[in-house]
């Protein structure tokens, strides 16, 4: 597995694509550094842009890879190696570099200003886990959808309305359903409802150890309620690994059946 | 060598292999054949576990492939299309291959047999479809394996490949080994198989040598033999 993690990983650090995204975050983490002039407030910036634009990043390449990798992906299959290892390989290649771009594009700005003497290291590094975690996440899930279609404008059509069913859609249910249902005991409701969306989740997470109630809103605050802050955390961490785990698993399943 | 029983793969509503059932003993030169669409590259993908059968059993030196990988050491396989990752350069590739296979292999001698040099440092996607056949074909022979799948390996190769690939083949013949062609040349086959299967509708039409095909179809060409066959089937 880990030559083809390794060809794969290459071949997408070689690529434009992974400057752009890796210039993006440093550029983005520079200028909020420098606008801001405090760690903590670039932090909640940040969070607000890694929120919706991981996951975004994470469809995208996830989806153009395992279609542009077909011929490569042929080669491999006619040769010994495991079918599993073949996918989970390619997909653990985009799922890492795409994180490295994350990592070290604020990674840098950051540690130059000075984090690891601040008292935000740990919600920076936060901050980082769940960008990292909602890149593996839609990774795994834009590789499904590009398995399962061989349709490439199909693929890429479903792995974007995932993402922005996710990012936006699901919130603005969410919110009607709140206010449809205002007279029912929605705790529980809301905090199954969070637990359903990893970008949600993610969210939750690190407002959860920010400490900002004024921006926790409703679920935070029942997530809160429920969990209690550390609690909160470690729940928060354990669904985002299943929510990575189910993905992951679901590739070796279908790409096992699959015809090439 | 390979044997294959009741073989059946269907994709969506089309059924493409209905019930094939055939043995492949070791050594020699083995030609599937088969108007377009009949299911011979069907056959070689399920064979090598690229193409998953909804019934069936392939059996190669005795062990099921089913949801194997090592088998896939002893054999090297030529696609019918050269498709490669385009923005690797012929080295790399080979290299790649070579890496993950950890196997010894000859890619020098075949390099210098299709005169592949002046293109090592040049990128897949920059190939004319001829070349990319001969990296191919380098590819496919580079490794000592007991078993060659060739599909279609004379696509777009000039009249000296075409020798220099003819060549190949009896060496690996003459070492023993079985190799499995697909082609629509049938000159191609009329030198060089022993034995022919012919494919038709995903069922085994006719399996021997050509000798008796010819005389089966009272022809005297390869050629016409098979569009016998062809025409007779559709009247």
């Amino acid at each position: 597995m880990f030559k083809i993690l390794q060809y794969s990983f290459y071949d997408l650090v070689r690529s434009r694509w992974s400057y752009v995204y890796f210039f993006f975050y440093l550029v983005l983490g520079f200028a909020l550094l420098f606008l801001n002039s405090s760690v903590s407030k670039s932090v909640i910036t940040l969070m607000n842009i890694i929120i919706v634009l991981t996951p975004m990043i994470g469809t995208i390449f996830g989806v153009m890879y395992f279609y542009s990798a077909r011929e490569f992906t042929e080669l491999l299959l006619a040769q010994p190696i495991k079918r599993s290892t073949i996918f989970l390989g390619q997909y653990l290649g985009i799922a890492l570099s795409l994180t490295l771009s994350l990592v070290l594009g604020l990674g840098v700005p950051f540690m130059i200003y000075g984090v690891f003497q601040s008292s935000e290291i740990w919600n920076f590094g936060l901050l980082l886990v769940s960008g990292s975690f909602l890149t593996f996440i839609f990774v795994a899930i834009a590789s499904n959808i590009a398995l399962m279609h061989e349709n490439k404008i199909k693929g890429f059509g479903y792995a974007i309305f995932i993402w922005l069913f996710m990012a936006v859609i699901y919130d603005g249910l969410f919110l009607i359903s709140l206010v449809v249902f205002d007279e029912y005991p929605l705790d529980k409701f809301s905090l199954i409802a969070t637990m359903l969306n990893p970008i949600d989740l993610s969210r939750i997470l690190i407002l959860l150890k920010l400490d900002i109630s004024a921006l926790l809103g409703y679920t935070g605050a029942v997530f809160q309620k429920f969990f209690g802050t550390n609690t909160g955390l470690f729940a928060s961490i354990g669904i985002l690994m299943v929510w990575t785990g189910i993905p992951i698993f679901f590739i070796k399943k279908i790409s096992s059946k699959k015809d090439f | 060598m390979i044997e294959i029983t009741n073989l059946h793969k269907r994709f969506g509503k089309v059924q493409v292999l209905e019930g094939i059932s055939l043995e492949i003993k070791g050594g020699g030169i083995f030609a599937i054949l088969g108007p377009n669409g009949s299911g011979k590259t069907t056959l070689i993908k399920s064979i090598l576990g690229m193409v998953i059968p909804q019934s069936g059993t392939i059996l190669i030196e005795n062990k099921p492939i089913k949801d194997q990988w090592e088998y896939r050491n002893n054999l090297n396989y030529l696609p019918q299309i050269a498709q490669f990752p385009e923005n690797l350069t012929v080295e790399e590739l080979i290299g790649m291959i070579k890496n993950l296979r950890g196997q010894t292999a000859n890619d020098k001698e075949l390099i210098e047999l299709f005169g592949l040099a002046p293109f090592m440092d040049k990128k897949l996607g920059n190939l004319s479809g001829g070349t990319k056949q001969k990296v191919n074909l380098v590819l496919a022979f580079m490794f000592n394996c007991p078993l060659i799948i060739l599909d279609e390996p004379t696509t777009g190769l000039d009249p000296v490949s075409l020798i220099n690939l003819k060549g190949l083949i009896n060496k690996e013949k003459e070492a023993g080994k079985t190799i499995l062609i697909t082609t629509h040349i049938m000159d191609f086959v009329d030198t060089m198989a022993d034995e022919i299967v012919f494919l038709l509708e995903g069922k085994i039409y006719f399996k021997g040598t050509v000798a008796e095909l010819k005389k089966k179809s009272t022809q005297n060409d390869l050629e016409h033999a098979i569009a016998t066959i062809l025409t007779e089937k559709n009247v």
